[in-house]
């Protein structure tokens, strides 16, 4: 639907006045690293707002229920959770005064008891203290069979919830379950007096008038256009800075882009900048970019339980086949960069020492050839009556997937190797279609990682096949016992030193297995006005938002 | 007179029931719903989504979903969103004034300019600007909407910095001065289309009007041109012009989609066009519903005000 329009030219005459007034008065010209010489400390009361542009709107204001990636940036501005996940993967305190843990004691031995120390200094934005009551409450509403909220796994299996005082909160868990502790980082706390003499849960005036212990208050949302928050100057963090905060909806990428360019926005956020516009925002003075990863992989993955792929050299062979390098320039100007696992890149379990893909298609066709793979009389390989032919399928109008398929089926067909293409409409291919493993090979993003911990059962063990009667996401039907094993190692291990090895180890057996061929992690094109200061992109959330507290503008 | 309301109202009651069956029964064989933008949430199980399902209702048979929210309907509730669990009458108050505004704005520009390009090239036909208008016309009627929408931001916002790039107002802001700057792209982008038709439809009218007999007989009886043209001529072309702003009448309440999307405009256009890809069944119906009353509206009242001006048309 969106036309690009060349804008190639330069400058707008708004920019190149706003850049001549602000060098007139000679103040803040930026210097050779792009970052202002002067108005570098954060303003004594909040003062100014801070518009960030998303092309979807957050509709949903009670950060428990069912919800989609935009809310986020609204969440963590009005709310707190017990924990908070850092840029560089770490987890931090945040409404809990530590980290709990086997070492500290708040986890104990065998993982099953849990205790948490709030902090004792957290008002709510209606001024009623917030203690472990709060804590209970929302981790009791969750699974609340009346309430429509957002994800229930680790969360069904609390047990027991008591309060010790009112700075201390402990229960015990169904069984031990590591990944909780990052669950709990994107769990906000809400308070239990809102929603007093509510009958319904899911019609709460909370829901529409929220009320959060972060750095900001609700304001007002003008549904259709824009969520207003107000400074919380009685935050108990650092911050807040700003005087608002606005998060305004722009449906259309190109003129969502347009607005950053044109100053109607300070700050892009969600879809980000379009990968066709990445380089030239880049030049643009007035604006600071940069690519930031997200934890979405896109791959291409093997139905396993296909005669063709049941052999790994084929799986290795069709890897070895693909050009990423060009698929990458040519159809993705060259944003992101290729990966060679599951776990993205900004988490602490990202494995570095993995086997780097190499294009080459004499190899790939020597692979086959000497596993027997022998060409027919039509060209197309075959071993003991099984041709090495499958179809591909992704979602019908995604024109880059679309491209992408050309590259990959051009490759394979040069080492004998037919790929047909079938594509279907995006709710059909994301259905049963894929869902119970119907398909040869699909191309799809997938994002493994739950928050930003490093599990992947639902995605690698082999009790999650919803294609053989299992729970979870394993669509490429992958089974591998030591994998098995390790996974259930890694979700019983509570120490982040002793998890590390485990999923190394689980990335080296995947890559090596190759049950799907990741092509590039997703990055996104951040970007807003330089004199936005205190800005720090986080890739271990899903948005931009994280910590708004900390911006301030440059004076 | 009673007898013909009656009978509009009947049929208007059939038809309303009709146009709900057919949108319920499309939308829910659309597949997807409204659990597949959760689908692939990692951390959402197959059990989060089952949940979900049965507390939205929508595990129920599909005709007992339609006559649950059909009887609600006609007790006069009208639903809740899926997404913000507002009320839908709610949700559609609140988009309604962006799109009276610009629709409003539009249709009088398209209505004005429109009927004098119409006359103009009626009267002076095979000018210099007969020719134009049409060529005006058919370009503007074959370029899209879109297109002509980024254009225009292009050149009067990123190249010239007149206009905003968009947006209703300026958050904060928000004075009449503020909203008629911002009203300025949108309301004439869209208003090109609809001059485009306009001065079409106007010009035939125009033209069939002035073959009349009628017509030569006022000349003959010595009326000025001016009020040939006005009283006569204009009088009888504006006939068709009435069924006509009757068919565009619910635009000006429903909205339009691209201009409303180019230009970040927050009207029911493009609120429409939010809830069917989120699949916010309550919201999408209720829409459906209320353009389908403001279409019937929109006909009876035209059919109205025909029979009031035109004396050769009574209603019975």
């Amino acid at each position: 639907m969106t036309k690009p329009i060349d804008t190639k030219a330069g400058w707008s005459r708004r920019d190149a006045m706003r850049l001549a007034a602000i060098g007139g008065l000679g103040l803040a010209a930026p210097n050779l690293l792009g970052r202002p010489a002067f108005g570098q400390t954060p303003p004594q009361k909040p003062a100014g707002r801070v518009v960030v542009g998303m092309s979807q709107e957050p509709t949903v204001l009670n950060p428990l229920m069912v919800k989609i990636e935009v809310d986020d940036g609204v969440h963590f501005s009005l709310f707190d959770a017990l924990f908070r996940v850092d840029p560089k993967g770490v987890i931090q305190p945040n409404l809990a005064r530590e980290v709990p843990s086997q070492q500290n004691g708040g986890i104990s031995q065998d993982g099953l008891q849990w205790r948490v120390k709030l902090r004792d200094n957290v008002r709510w934005h209606d001024g009623k203290p917030f203690t472990a009551e709060d804590v209970k409450f929302t981790l009791e509403l969750i699974v609340n069979p009346k309430f429509r909220s957002w994800r229930t796994l680790g969360h069904a299996l609390v047990r027991d919830i008591t309060i010790v005082s009112p700075t201390e909160i402990q229960w015990r868990m169904e069984q031990p379950f590591a990944p909780y502790l990052s669950f709990l980082t994107e769990t906000f706390i809400v308070p239990k007096h809102a929603f007093d003499g509510e009958a319904d849960v899911n019609n709460a005036a909370f829901n529409r008038a929220p009320i959060g212990t972060g750095a900001f208050k609700f304001g007002k949302r003008v549904a259709g256009d824009h969520v207003e928050l107000v400074a919380n100057p009685d935050y108990f963090g650092e911050g807040p800075y700003l005087e608002r905060l606005i998060f305004k909806y722009i449906p259309d990428s190109t003129v969502l882009y347009t607005q950053l360019k044109s100053g109607d926005i300070d700050m892009i956020g969600q879809q980000y900048i379009p990968a066709n516009y990445f380089e030239e925002a880049k030049k643009l003075p007035s604006l600071a970019v940069e690519k930031v990863l997200r934890s979405n992989i896109e791959s291409i993955y093997f139905n396993l339980d296909r005669p063709q792929f049941k052999e790994l050299v084929v799986r290795q062979a069709i890897y070895t086949a693909i050009d990423r390098k060009s698929i990458i320039d040519a159809l993705y100007y060259g944003m992101p960069a290729p990966t060679e696992t599951f776990m993205p890149k900004q988490s602490a379990y990202y494995n570095p020492n993995l086997p780097v893909q190499e294009f080459d298609l004499k190899k790939a066709a020597k692979m086959l050839e000497d596993a027997g793979w022998k060409k027919g009389p039509d060209g197309i390989r075959a071993k003991d009556g099984v041709k090495l032919s499958f179809a591909n399928s992704t979602t019908a109008g995604d024109q880059l997937r679309e491209q992408l398929q050309q590259f990959v089926k051009q490759s394979l067909a040069e080492i004998g190797v037919e790929m047909k293409i079938s594509n279907l409409p995006a709710a059909v291919i994301w259905g049963d279609f894929w869902q119970q493993s119907q398909f040869d090979t699909a191309i799809v993003g997938i994002t493994f990682l739950i928050g930003a911990d490093p599990d992947v059962t639902n995605r690698f063990s082999s009790k999650a096949i919803p294609a053989k009667g299992g729970r979870g996401s394993n669509n490429a039907q992958y089974v591998n016992p030591e994998v098995d094993a390790l996974l259930e190692q890694g979700t019983r291990t509570f120490d982040p030193e002793a998890r590390r090895p485990i999923y190394n180890k689980i990335q080296e057996l995947v890559r090596r297995d190759l049950p799907f061929m990741p092509i590039y992690q997703t990055e996104a094109g951040y970007g807003r006005k330089k004199k936005i200061q205190g800005f720090q992109a986080n890739p271990n959330t899903r948005t931009e938002s994280w910590d708004a507290a900390h911006w301030y503008w440059m004076s | 007179m009673r007898g013909f309301l009656l009978h509009r109202l009947f049929q208007s009651a059939v038809l309303l029931v009709i146009v709900s069956l057919i949108g319920f029964a499309t939308l829910s064989l659309m597949p997807g719903g409204p659990m597949a933008q959760y689908g692939l949430d990692p951390g959402m199980t197959q059990d989060d989504l089952a949940r979900l399902k049965q507390q939205l209702g929508l595990d129920r048979p599909l005709w007992v979903q339609y006559f649950d929210w059909a009887w609600r309907l006609l007790q006069g509730d009208w639903g809740k969103s899926f997404r913000d669990g507002s009320a839908v009458l709610s949700v559609i108050g609140r988009h309604i004034f962006a799109t009276l505004l610009l629709m409003g704005t539009s249709t009088v520009i398209a209505i004005a300019l429109g009927s004098w390009i119409g006359i103009r090239g009626a009267t002076h036909r095979h000018s210099v600007f007969d020719y134009l208008a049409t060529i005006g016309a058919m370009i503007a009627l074959s370029i899209p909407t879109f297109w002509f929408g980024l254009i225009g931001i292009y050149f009067f916002t990123l190249k010239l910095g007149w206009l905003p790039a968009g947006n209703m107002y300026t958050i904060g802001d928000g004075s009449v001065l503020d909203y008629a700057h911002h009203l300025i792209m949108p309301s004439v982008v869209l208003s090109l289309v609809h001059v485009a038709i306009w001065s079409r439809y106007m010009r035939t009218a125009t033209l069939d009007a002035i073959s009349q007999d009628f017509v030569k007989t006022a000349r003959a009886k010595g009326a000025s041109e001016r009020r040939v043209l006005m009283k006569h001529v204009v009088g009888n072309a504006l006939l068709p012009m009435i069924a006509l702003a009757g068919v565009q009448l619910p635009s000006i309440l429903t909205g339009a989609l691209v201009t409303e999307t180019v230009f970040t405009w927050p009207g029911m256009g493009r609120l429409f066009l939010d809830s069917l890809s989120y699949s916010d069944y309550p919201v999408v119906m209720g829409l459906l519903i209320f353009s389908a009353i403001i279409v019937i509206l929109g006909n009876l009242i035209a059919d109205i005000v025909i029979a009031f001006v035109d004396p050769r048309i009574r209603l019975a």
